[in-house]
């Protein structure tokens, strides 16, 4: 029995499939068997939030509920997740009549919300819960010869701070670290990727994704490691067409941390989703074939 | 050539909005600005927008209700939380970015061909009716509602790769108890009116 409820989101079973595939694998590995959300619910990402405020704490709201009564913390990898849960959770436990109005709609429906519940993102569970001895005693493949950087994104460290600092967080480069990749200091590290305007507005969605690639590349990186779904989307989709427009190459794979975490751990990549990338990745393998085994 | 005031004279503000704002916002804060600029010098957007972060926090604060719910501004904001992290008055601007949007949706002001909103909008209708997206039905309604079929197409190569790679789902999806969300959100909306 685990003490984590897992709340995958849309993402997860869409775009970002090998999110989903490495978490379950990897946390597996580490002696827990995640057990999905029964029922759950889009979180409404930033689309709900702009079209109608008690819509969209009521279905974030109704994960809530749905996962306390579970008795366990909200476990949610998909960044966007993660703080839409927690800004609802602020908000449902308030005290303003907007937010009793809510909660009297959800426990009418069946749904009681008592504010028993945590939402939690896998990073910090595995840093701070699971623990980094834990994690060490897994690895058995040796990859310091990969050189990565770290991209957090925006969702995971703003505008709450409780996941680290907001404008230079290093966990996921200690965890990474930990692991004994060959971690770079990353300056774009929660420099925007455009969210979801990427994908429809090319102009600003190529210039921003440009800035993370070209320091990615810069600082001589073999892959950008992320922990959000829509980054790491944004970062693939983007890439053909900035070598085009701006005739610079900046071809880089891009991965969850939970894929190279798996990785180091002995699992066959099979079972991590590696072949879902978008960017070839034979350079990547052969430099992991010379690594070899620790 | 016509002469006009460039100036908006204090009969022309709208005193109410400010209020209106903060009461959609729950940023109380917003007359304490102090036009530093950094919420606009910290947003990745800015170069692209009508009114800078800064200046739509102005006209919010001096009731230029109209100009503010017309501009693209809000519908160009990421929701990276940048400019709110740092702004040094602790004004909760992105907040601020979403009350504009809503109520740019609630009295149809927002531009109505630009991509953002109507993807927004139909996004909202798709996942509060199945309690989950599903990223081709929003597409195409997407293309339909902005009458973009050049749009389209150019997807297509980036639809194919994603389903080439098992990253796509071209089913419905949808949570099993429908009825129950429904009740809930019935419930919000009678309420909150
Ligand atoms: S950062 Fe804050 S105080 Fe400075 S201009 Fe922006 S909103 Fe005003
Ligand atoms: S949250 Fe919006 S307005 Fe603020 S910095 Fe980010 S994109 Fe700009």
């Amino acid at each position: 029995m685990s003490e984590y409820i897992y709340y995958p989101g849309c993402s997860l079973k869409t775009s970002g499939r090998h999110y989903d595939e490495s978490i379950i694998t990897v946390f597996k590995e580490l002696g827990i068997e995640l057990k999905e959300l029964d029922d759950w619910n889009c979180c409404g990402a930033t689309a709900s939030p702009s079209v109608d405020e008690a819509k969209t704490s009521a279905i974030t709201g109704r994960v809530l509920a749905l996962a306390e009564k579970s008795g366990k913390d909200i476990l949610a990898p998909c960044a966007a997740c993660y703080m839409s849960l927690k800004k609802s959770k602020k908000f449902l436990e308030n005290g303003s009549q907007k937010a009793e109005k809510i909660l009297k709609a959800l426990e009418d429906a069946g749904l009681p919300y008592k504010a028993n519940v945590n939402v939690k993102h896998p990073v910090e569970i595995l840093t701070k819960e699971i623990g980094m001895g834990k994690i060490k005693a897994k690895v058995i493949r040796n990859l310091n010869n990969i050189k990565i950087v770290n991209y957090y994104g925006c969702q995971i460290v703003r505008p709450f701070t409780e996941f680290d600092d907001p404008d230079y967080p290093t966990q996921m480069d200690d965890l990474m670290d930990a692991l004994g990749l060959d971690v770079v200091d990353y300056s774009a590290k929660t420099k925007c990727c455009g969210g979801a305007l990427t994908a429809n507005l090319e102009e600003p969605g190529l210039r921003l994704n440009y800035i993370l690639l070209k320091e990615a590349k810069r600082k001589g990186a073999d892959a950008i490691v992320t922990l959000c779904p829509l980054c790491l989307f944004n970062l693939e989709i983007t890439q053909r067409k900035i070598t085009k427009k701006y005739k610079e190459e900046v071809k880089i794979p891009v991965f969850f941390f939970s894929q190279l975490m798996g990785l180091s751990m002995g699992i066959p990549k099979e079972d991590l989703g590696f072949s879902r990338s978008m960017i070839p990745l034979k350079k990547f393998w052969e430099k992991v074939e010379n690594g070899g085994s620790k | 050539m016509k002469i006009q005031e460039k100036v908006i004279n204090e009969e022309d503000m709208d005193r109410t909005f400010l209020n209106d704002i903060k009461e959609a916002s729950g940023s109380t804060e917003i007359d304490i600005c102090i036009q530093c600029g950094t919420c606009s010098s910290s947003c990745p957007m800015a170069v692209y927008m009508d009114y800078t972060p800064r200046q739509i926090i102005s006209m919010v604060k001096n009731g230029m209700r109209e100009n503010v719910l017309k501009s693209f501004t809000p519908w160009l904001c990421a929701s990276c939380y940048s400019c709110q992290v740092r702004c040094p008055m602790d004004i909760n601007i992105t907040d601020v970015m979403y009350a504009i949007k809503r109520k740019a949706v609630e009295k149809k002001t927002y531009p109505s061909r630009f991509a953002i909103p109507v993807m927004d909008k139909e996004m909202h209708k798709i996942l509060t009716h199945n309690g989950r997206s599903s990223e081709v039905l929003l597409m195409l309604k997407l293309f339909l509602k902005t009458r973009n079929l050049i749009g389209l197409i150019k997807m297509a190569p980036l639809g194919l790769n994603l389903f080439k790679t098992g990253r796509i789902g071209l089913k419905k999806e949808s949570i099993k108890n429908k009825k129950q969300l429904r009740q809930i959100l019935k419930a919000v909306k009678e309420e909150s009116q």
